[in-house]
């Protein structure tokens, strides 16, 4: 077989496996596996950044965050909002916000935008933070999921943990197909292009700076679909949901599971959220309890990833074969 | 603001600003010499502080603890560079964000495993614990004043060190080109081990000394990490005198914001807005000059 032919028959074997997940598996299982396709979201849209455009940000989960912030903001207490209007809603005030921090940080490059960008969400954490805005250093609680009915008719019920896995997937499937066209388009060439060398993209008349920020916006505004997922999955939203513990977890992701590729992201993400699952749940060793320091095997874990397996998992899995 | 309020706020604005370049200036070095971008900056900071408390416990003073703390901690630093850093240099910025992040988890939690998460204070020594008085009501603690000292007289020994010195001139061959400088026979990634730990070294002593006025607690290193970068971007990445020039304004900036009463109609705008004023004034120099103010053009 070719090795498109295997890819299709692994992504509609992994698609129906996921589809049908509900119908086989427990209420915390299917959650958790919600929460996986929400972060993998998150992190394909970091993916477009670090991978595609090798823009290096640590600060993206301020399009997260500031998404999760809208559908409470836009949520009448104790009622819901209407999902049809709010999550477009969220996505827009992302990609609005994302608009004008690209616009500064992409001024700078290679580690200034390192800092820029993480300087700038934690801007915005303070704004929330410190001032009564948005709750405060508490947050805001999302009492009741998003509503979903369109002229009467009522697709799904949120409040159902069964059909809230499906929307999640469904998004899931939409944002992964749209990544793929976009890479294979010109505008994904040119912002490959950008990567490699700037200069002579710059040179061959394209004005690299606009495909750039077009890229930020985008990638804002997908984090902002990831972010809003979150905020009515757990409901809640605080500021953390814009920090750079955040930040860090989901760049860990694309680097784990490994950049440029469609597939790597989501690899990454769902092996952290396993990671921090299993680590979670160790026993004490002499003393320790690893369980309640889970995040002690977990930085060693990333350590050895940064220095062993520094393409990530993606990687591995084609070993032998050329990167593209 | 009377004229003696305004001076104690200036007095603290200098000295926080004095006290980040400490750990700004370590954390640009590193860079700019190295190569490196160190995300676990910060922990040494926090390292440093803990160090301070459970050592002046131990030892009975903060006198004793902070040579005791210096000591270990360019151990410390010594042992991460050559079980980690060194191989860092061959591979990307993103790697480099990444293992630092994964030691930044494991410092935490290892902070957490030896000295538990509960926020502790350090006495100021007795010999400094004296204030000087400025008006009939208002006085200034000496021992506000010698963090100040400390940090100047070690922002000149750095700069000698760096600019005036045989050793600071290979240092500074070795930024341009490393295997020039290891060709003429000497051994640079011994001297980088050293310049590594003495940025833990800079970073875990202004952690030290700035304890009894701060106090101790988990996190306290991400919170100064984040402020450094912004220093370290105001200033432009890699020039120390752009460290400390960013550390001085963000000082003021913070300081002030966090006294000055600003109102536009009315919202009050500070100091309600003062935790995002420093990130503001980074966003103005980044626009005004991308590079920092200090900073060589790419």
């Amino acid at each position: 077989m070719s090795r498109t032919r295997i890819l299709v028959v692994a992504a509609v074997v992994i698609l129906v496996a996921l589809a049908s997940l509900p119908f086989v598996a427990e209420k915390f299982t299917i959650q958790f596996a919600t929460r996986i396709l929400i972060m993998a979201i998150f992190a394909m849209s970091l993916n477009l950044l670090v991978g595609q455009a090798g823009l290096v940000s640590l600060g993206h989960a301020a399009f997260f965050g500031i998404a999760g912030y809208c559908l409470a903001l836009s949520s009448p207490q104790y009622q819901a909002a209407n999902f049809w209007t709010s999550l477009p809603l969220a996505m827009v005030a992302a990609g609005a916000l994302a608009l004008v921090i690209g616009a500064l940080v992409l001024r700078t490059g290679g580690v200034y935008f390192i800092m820029a960008t993480l300087a700038f969400s934690q801007m915005l954490f303070f704004l929330l933070h410190d001032t009564d805005i948005a709750g405060g250093s508490d947050g805001m609680y999302i009492y009741v999921r998003p509503e979903a009915t369109l002229f009467g008719w009522r697709p799904f019920d949120l409040e159902k943990f069964g059909d809230f896995y499906f929307v999640v997937l469904a998004l899931f499937v939409i944002v992964f197909g749209l990544l793929g066209v976009l890479r294979a388009s010109l505008f994904g060439r040119v912002i490959a292009g950008i990567r490699v060398n700037e200069q002579r993209m710059r040179s061959l008349g394209f004005a690299t700076f606009r495909y750039k920020l077009a890229c930020f916006v985008i990638a804002g505004m997908l984090a902002g679909l990831a972010g809003y997922l979150a905020a009515a999955q757990f409901g809640v939203v605080n500021p953390d949901m814009l920090g750079w513990h955040l930040s860090g977890a989901v760049l860990m992701m694309v680097i784990l599971g490994g950049m440029g590729s469609l597939a790597g992201p989501v690899i990454g993400a769902a092996a952290l959220l396993l990671l921090e699952l299993g680590f979670q749940s160790l026993p004490d060793v002499a003393a320790i309890q690893l369980g309640k320091h889970w995040q002690l095997p977990m930085g060693i874990a990333i350590v050895l990833v940064a220095l062993y397996l520094p393409h990530g998992i993606a990687r591995l899995l084609r070993r032998g074969k050329p990167g593209d | 603001m009377d004229i003696a309020t305004f001076l104690i706020q200036l007095l603290n604005a200098v000295q926080y600003g004095l006290l980040l370049f400490l750990i700004a200036g370590g954390l640009t070095l590193i860079f700019g010499i190295m190569g490196i971008i160190n995300l676990a900056h910060g922990s040494f900071y926090m390292v440093g502080a803990y160090l301070a408390w459970s050592l002046s416990m131990h030892l009975g003073s903060l006198w004793l603890a902070i040579p005791a703390g210096i000591v270990l901690s360019v151990v410390l630093g010594l042992l991460i560079e050559w079980l980690l850093i060194k191989r860092l240099y061959r591979l990307g910025h993103l790697q480099q964000v990444l293992l630092t992040y994964g030691l930044i988890l494991i410092v935490e939690e290892m902070r957490g495993i030896v000295w538990g998460d509960e926020v502790h204070s350090v006495p100021v020594p007795d010999l400094l614990s004296a204030s000087v008085p400025l008006t009939d009501t208002l006085s200034y603690p000496v021992y506000r004043l010698g963090i100040s000292g400390v940090c100047i007289a070690l922002a000149v020994l750095l700069y000698v060190l760096i600019q005036r010195t045989r050793l600071g001139m290979v240092i500074r061959a070795g930024a341009t080109n490393r295997e020039m400088v290891q060709s003429l026979g000497i051994d640079i990634d011994l001297l980088y081990r050293f310049v590594f730990a003495l940025g833990v070294a800079l970073a875990a002593l202004a952690g030290m000394i700035a304890a009894p006025v701060s106090s101790v607690f988990p996190g306290m290193g991400n919170q100064v990490l984040i402020i450094c970068f912004v220093v370290v971007v105001i200033g432009g990445i890699g020039s120390v005198k752009g460290a400390l020039v960013g550390a001085l304004l963000i000082g003021l900036v913070d300081t002030f914001g966090k006294v000055v009463e600003l109102k536009v109609g009315h919202f009050r705008l500070l100091p309600e807005l003062a935790g995002m004023s420093v990130y503001l004034l980074m966003a103005f120099v980044l626009l005004w000059r991308p590079a920092g103010l200090f900073g060589k053009r790419a």
